[in-house]
Order: C-alpha cells, then structure tokens, then sequence
C-alpha cells in the first residue's frame, strides 16, 4: 500500500476487540497534514475507541499506525504525547481545585529540583493563550471556569507540550452555541499555523462547517472518506446510518388540553447553596411539549429536580392538575402521575449491576402486581419485561442482562419504558436524546410525541437546541435562574432564541 | 516502545457463578500457602500442621462438635452481615453487637426474676434488642449526620468492650467466684441444652441455619431486599425511585446487630454460662464474620458453608496450640491472610488478564 504525500497519519488494518463487540473491524485511515479531518459515526460506530488507541489508551488487537512513514507502536498516552499527539476528551481531564497553570504543567517535570517554576509557565501559556486565541486567566481555579474555558485548558494542556496532531472527542457537546463559534475560530488559528486536528462527531452541521476532510463509520468499519467539499448532510447521513433520516418530525398540531403543570414564582438553590431559580412561573397542558431552552447551568437542572422532588423549593408553587405538590417526596409526586427521565441516565436512572428485569421495576415494584404484600412477584417481573423490550425495541441477550451491559441508547429505552409505564400525566424530560446516536434520537423522540398524542403534558429539557425547535409547542428560555420568556415554536427564531439564551428579556408579550 | 509487562489486562463482562466459586478458593489457597511459610519459620512443617488441623477439627465427632460450636456464632453474625454488606453499610462493629446481646442476656438470666419458662425466651429476644440497639447507633449517626460508618461501628466495639470489663469488676462481679472477675453463673433453666455427647448447643446453630434461609428470602424475594439492594449499588437510583434511604439503612443494621446479638445469647446461655472478659466471650468472632460474609458474597445462604470453614480454622487453632504448642494468633494471622486475598481476588473477577507474545 503506497502513502500519500502530506500524510501524518495512517493507519493500517486496525482492529479492536472488547467482550461481546468488534469496536474497530479493520480501519484503514489517512490524515494529511494541516488539515481538520472529521470522524462522523453513531455512537458505538468506533469512532472514540480509534482515537484511545491513536493516543495510546487502548492497544489495538491488529493492525499498525505509521507516523510520518514510520511505523510506531503506542504505548501509552505519553508515548502518544512523545510523538507530538495530543487529545482533549469529551469529559476533561481537570483538577478543579488546582489553577490552569498547574493543571497545564500536572505530570510534567518542570521548574528546578522540587520547585515549581511557575512564572515561565505562565509566560508560556500566555505567548500560546496569545498566538491562537485561546484566552483564559492561568492563575484562575479551574472548578471557576466555564465548560468552554475549560476546554480551551484542555486545548493548551495539549499545546503546552508541543502537540502538533490533536484529536477533539466531541468537543461542541457541552458548549453553547457561542462557544461553538469560538471554538472553531480557535481551530482554524491551530491548523493555519500548521496542526492537524482529527475532529470526532455525530453532527452533521459540524462536519459541513469545520473540516476539510470527513471519514465515515459505521458498526466500527469505515465506510467512505470524503472531502468535505464534495458531499452534504443528507450524504453523509445516509452513510452514516445506512439509511435515509427525517430531520422534521410530523407532528399533529397541539390542541390545548386541560392544565397540568402549573408552576408559580418558583426559587430554589444550588448545591453549592446559590440562588438557581429565581421565580420561574409557566404552565404545561395535556397533549403540549414545553421546551426549556437555555445554556446549561442557567436552572434547568434545578427545575427538573424540584418538579420531580429531588431538591426543595424555597420559595413558589407547583401544582399538577390543580392539587399541590411542592417539596413533596419523589415517591409522592411519582404516585401522583410525574414520569421522570433524567439527565443523567446511568448514575441516576438504573442500578447497573442489576438485571434489565429488575431495572424495569424500579419504581413500580412496591405496587401490584410486581409485588404481593412483603414479596416480589417474579412472574409479573418477567412478563413486565418481555412487554417493555418487544414495545420499547430493547436490544439484549435477556431480561437477566445487568443495566451496565446495555448501551447507552437501550438503556435510554429502559429509562423510557420503565417511566412511561403507568400513563403519566406529566413527564419531566431531561436530555432525553443526548449521547443517543441518530436512531435512538430519532425513537425518542417519537415516543415523547406519541405521548403527546396520548394527551400527557411534557416538560422537556435539552441543550440541543434543534431538538427543542423540532420537538416542543412551546419554548421557555431560562436565563440565570429566570424566564426570559415563551416563544410558540413554529414562530420560533433562532436569533431570537440566542439573544434571549444570553440573557436579553423577550420584547414583546407573551406567546 | 514495549510494554511494561508481558500480559494485558481487560475489563471482564459478568464473572459467571463458577468463576467466583474458584477466585474465592483460589484465595483461600493462597492465604494457605503463604501461612506454610509461617509454619516452616516456627520448624513445623506445614503438611503436618494443616494434617493436624483438618484431624483435629474434622477427624473425631468431638472435634466436629467443637467446629460446629465456633461456627455457630460466625453463621449468626456473618448471615447479618451480609444483609447490612448488600446495603453498602460496612458493619465492623458485629463483635461489639455480640457482647451487648451477651450483657443483656446475662442480665435478664441472672437479674429477671422472670418463670422458668420465660426465661430463656427473654433472653433472646432481650440479646436481639441489645444488638440491634449497638447496630443502630452508628445507623442513626449515618443516616442522619452522614457519619462514617466504618469509624462509628468499630469505635461502638471498644464501648462494648469496656462496657463488659465494667460490669464484670464492678456491679455484676459474681459472689461465687472467688475473686475472678466473672458473674455469677446462669441458673440451669437459663442454660442451652447440648447436642447429646458434646457441649456444642443446638438451638442457636438451628436458629442460625434456620435464619440464612430466611436472609436468603429476605434479599432476593422481598421488597425490602430489593430495596436494600437498590441502595447499596446504587443510592442516586434510590432517591431516584423514591427509596427511603434511612429507614433501609436502620432496618438493615436492626437485623444485622440483632443477629449478632443472638450470637452473643448462644455463647452466653450455651458456652460459658456467665460473663465474662470480652476476649473469652467472643475471641473475635464479630471480626471473623466479616470474612466470613465477604468469602460468602454477600450471599447468606453461602455463609453456612464459609462459617464451617472458619470453624474449622478456629478449631484447628486451638489443636496446633496443644499439640504443636504454636499460638493461637496464628489463627488471627491466617484470617488476614484469606480477607487479603480476597479483596485482591476482586479484580480478578472484574477483569481478565491474558498473556500476550511479545511483540516486535
């Protein structure tokens, strides 16, 4: 096989292997120097556990990387770093109590004997921070920063020991739209002073706007390697999932139901004992979607906690069809016909080392039929989970598999089919769709419509700002812990919906 | 670039039933041989020991009762827990819990006044309360003020210990007894009847076989188990779900104290017949049923076989004191060896390791 001139990277043949799944089945990959080159694939498509190995985290089981025509074996992240590799991960790498400078420097022998030379550090970060547009204050504790300072920490880290090929593990999830914006200036400044940069994603938009070059997975094989240039979405989603996707939903239009959520002049605190809420009041009817719009960390997860009973409201009301239900207990408001499906799925929504079976039954088996007085009716069990995975579509071995070993998206299926079991009037969606590659997406959010249809009032949050648009009647956007205000979704503006995210109030009334 | 080591390490799905059965007796030959060291440096060998001990403690009906009578305190406490190891409560404090159910049977035995009859029911159910009680403690000041819970039982222990020393100098200190510090000795009817032929008790080891199989109903069968399981994998999914944390928490350490109070019942009105100083009462069984529960995991039905096992350990100490003339500590030693092993075994069972040729 001959190697193209300009190529920095190439690798040959690579195969990995984990219990149960081929996660990389022969990928052959070339990344040319100076160039922004984007991994696209649904989640579990490989993309991540290719760049473990190009950074030395995992070992591939076959297969070879060639380093400037050379062929080299990685050991470790360190010898990824020795040849001039660096990556920033999806969730960073940071200490939040130490400085940037120190987080920049931890695990590199710098300064004198044991003495840290701090003030050449700096000045380093400072001429890097200057040359690429990456301004962050050295001496700020890390846990004070925000997810897009953060990340530019982590981006320095990187440059900090002379990267030159950096590899971004979806680096646009956790950022708000201007962030985004930022980020990518902050990349094209890298590559125009010569770095290559392998961009990992399952956006579409993305790919069009940053890279030059795209590569396709799928099912850990690659399908095509594009340039950019020369293909669209709707190409790259076909290879991508092997099929055609609706990006619109169809949805039947709203007819306003009954009442059901009723929240007024809400507050409540955050962990850290800061005000969240700040007298939040908006309603949710039968058969009505309401969006909460916002850049995270602005209430939502507050709000979802305090609807669902997790967190206690210090000031303000919530009624669910008219009855009183703030501060009441999560057990109370689940009796009471709240459905929740958090944002954090696995810490919070299933128990993984116990089986799918027993998942299902989380809430529902202190009630009949799952239990008959002290004990548990293993029957119902079974016969509860048989229903759940042919409705919900759940992919296992069987209903005995342990939550941990499902993935991400057929854990999301259990969270649903579990929540959405006894009808719910109300259901508090939190990010129901994120991490979820295009197909999951694409389930969810039927599922979310059809109880809709069904007449359930749903209260949705998400940082993808799409979905909202596509999913919700209406738009509520939080702001430091306020409504800025209601927008119908179908009169919906983008711009609009960004001047309010960053804090600017609704002009005219109401929607 | 090479490896560090000549073998890969991978995370392992499910260990699967079998796998565990052979970790854990893997440990257990591990802690085997590394205690033959010990034998070779004391100039015993280590076939001749262990030959001795498997004699001694299996070999003759007498010495089978004598393993059954230490196994019979592990088996009460180790199958309590288990329960309070399924909830993540780490309950150290089970030796503690023994000696209260021991003072509180010794106090309704000697002190009551109640009809023969009642008596040694009382003393029972006054030894589950005692243990329940100590267990609650540190479940109180977990639940409620996030107290560690390691520290708190531990700590509860030394109370207990004291407690007894105390009374056994002081208040209860016998008239009989010329000048020992014991109480006086339980009146007949206050007394356990043998399995015939020996001086081993039989109500408390039926009692003890009788409630692992209720614990075994109790964690895998009922609500409560399943909420206990819930919050000890995974206490975000409790609160989740609506599980009521602390009064899981509290229950769990009920049953858990209350069982090794019942062993502290047996090793008063079946073994000694009085109290005495806390290392005559227990001679750390509370301590061992932690292995005890952990080389069962967490499984109480398996804690019959784990507790003969140490039984036999225990028995067989004090053989390779007369016989050998070796300290009994050695048994102690032993026991650390096994738990060590053990919670090493763990990643064994999490991950698989495989050798790798060496690549070039």
């Amino acid at each position: 096989m001959s190697t193209a001139p300009g190529a920095v990277i190439v690798l040959r043949g690579i195969v990995k292997r984990f219990p149960g799944v081929v996660a990389n089945d022969g990928i052959d990959l070339e990344i040319r120097r100076g160039e922004i080159h984007c991994l696209l694939g649904e989640n579990g498509a490989g993309k991540t556990t290719l760049m473990r190995i190009l950074y030395g985290l995992y070992q591939p089981d076959a297969g070879e990387i060639l380093l400037d025509g050379c062929r080299v074996r990685i050991s470790s992240p360190r010898a990824a770093l020795a040849h001039r590799i660096g990556m920033v991960h999806q969730h960073f790498r940071l200490v939040p109590t130490l400085s940037v400078e120190e987080n920049i420097i931890l695990g590199l022998d710098e300064g004198t004997g044991p003495f840290l030379n701090l003030a050449r550090t700096r000045q380093k970060i400072e001429r890097l921070a200057a040359e690429y547009g990456l301004a962050v204050d050295p001496k700020a504790k890390v846990w004070q920063l925000s997810v897009g300072q953060q990340q530019r920490v982590e981006i320095l880290k990187a440059l900090y020991r002379d990267a030159h090929i950096l590899i971004m593990d979806e680096p646009t999830s956790v950022l708000t739209p201007q962030e985004v914006e930022q980020l990518f200036s902050t990349l094209r400044n890298l590559v125009d002073a010569g770095l290559t940069i392998v961009f990992i994603t399952h956006k579409l938009d993305e790919v069009m706007r940053v890279s030059d070059r795209v590569t396709v997975l799928r099912q850990g094989r690659v399908v095509a390697t594009l340039p950019t240039s020369a293909t669209d979405k709707a190409s790259l989603a076909r290879l991508m999932v092997g099929r055609e996707v609706v990006f619109r939903l169809d949805k039947a239009r709203h007819e306003p139901g009954k009442r059901v959520l009723e929240v007024a002049d809400l507050h409540t605190v955050s962990d850290r004992g800061l005000p969240a809420l700040r007298g939040v009041s908006f309603s949710v009817d039968a058969g009505e979607i309401l969006g909460i719009a916002g850049v995270s960390g602005n209430g939502q997860r507050e709000l979802v906690e305090v609807l669902t009973g997790l967190r206690r409201a210090t000031r303000g009301k919530v009624l669910l069809a008219g009855k009183e239900i703030t501060n009441r207990s999560p057990r109370e408001i689940a009796e009471a016909g709240v459905a929740h499906v958090p944002e954090e799925r696995i810490r919070m929504g299933t128990v993984p080392n116990l089986s799918l079976r027993e998942n299902l039954i989380l809430k529902g088996y202190r009630y009949p039929p799952f239990c008959r007085s002290f004990f548990l009716n293993r029957r119902a069990s079974t016969e509860n989970a048989c229903r759940a995975i042919a409705l919900y579509q759940i992919v296992a071995p069987s209903d005995a598999t342990p939550a941990k070993l499902l993935s991400g998206g057929n854990i999301q299926r259990l969270v649903l089919a579990r929540e959405l079991s006894g009808s719910p009037c109300l259901i508090v969606a939190a990010h129901p769709t994120y991490g979820l590659d295009v197909g999951a997406t694409e389930q969810v959010r039927q599922i979310l419509l059809k109880e809709r249809e069904r007449g359930a009032a749903i209260l949705l949050t998400s940082e993808d700002l799409e979905e909202i648009l596509s999913v919700s009647d209406r738009i509520l956007v939080l702001f430091g812990g306020e409504a800025m205000g209601t927008l119908k979704a179908e009169e919906a503006d983008l711009g609009e919906i960004g001047l309010m995210m960053a804090g600017t109030r609704q002009t005219e009334g109401a929607a | 670039m090479k490896g560090l080591l000549p073998f890969k390490v991978e995370r392992r799905a499910v260990p699967s039933g079998g796998m565990v059965l052979l970790v854990s007796l893997l440990a257990i030959v591990a802690a085997l041989a590394v205690a033959a060291g010990l034998f070779q440096a004391y100039g015993v060998s280590p076939v001749r020991a262990y030959g001795l001990i498997v004699r001694g403690a299996l070999g003759s009906p007498l010495g089978l009762a004598e393993t059954v009578r230490r196994a019979t305190p592990l088996l009460l406490c180790g199958v309590g827990l288990t329960i309070a190891f399924r909830a993540l409560f780490w309950n150290i404090g089970a030796e503690g819990q023994l000696l209260l159910g021991a003072v509180a049977a010794t106090g309704v035995g000697l002190f009551s006044g109640l009809p023969d009859a009642l008596l040694l029911p009382a003393m029972f159910l006054a030894g589950f309360l005692a243990g329940a009680a100590w267990g609650l403690v540190p479940a109180i000041l977990k639940a409620k003020l996030g107290l560690n819970d390691v520290i708190t039982t531990l700590m509860m222990n030394y109370v207990a210990m004291y407690l007894v020393e105390w009374l056994i100098h002081g208040p209860w200190k016998g008239t009989q007894m010329r000048g020992f510090a014991y109480t006086d000795k339980l009146p007949d009817v206050a007394r356990l009847s043998f399995i015939p032929g020996t001086r081993t008790p039989w109500l408390t080891l039926a009692l003890g076989l009788a409630l692992a199989f209720v614990a075994y109903i109790l964690v895998t069968r009922t609500r409560q188990g399943f909420e206990i399981r819930v919050v000890g994998e995974n206490p975000d999914a409790a609160r989740f779900a609506g599980i009521n944390q602390v009064k899981t928490i509290l229950l769990v350490m009920l049953v858990s104290g209350g069982l090794a109070g019942l062993a502290g019942v047996g090793e008063i009105a079946g073994v000694h017949g009085m109290l005495r100083s806390s290392g005559q009462i227990s001679m750390g069984y509370g301590y061992t049923a932690i292995i005890v529960a952990w080389l069962a995991r967490r499984n109480p039905l398996a804690v019959i076989a784990t507790s003969l096992f140490f039984g036999v350990i225990m028995a067989g100490g004090d053989v390779i004191k007369s016989s050998l003339g070796l300290p009994f500590q050695l048994i102690n030693v032993f026991n650390g060896l096994i738990l060590f092993f053990l919670i090493g075994s763990e990643v064994l069972m999490r991950y698989r390791v495989s050798w790798s040729g060496r690549r070039r």
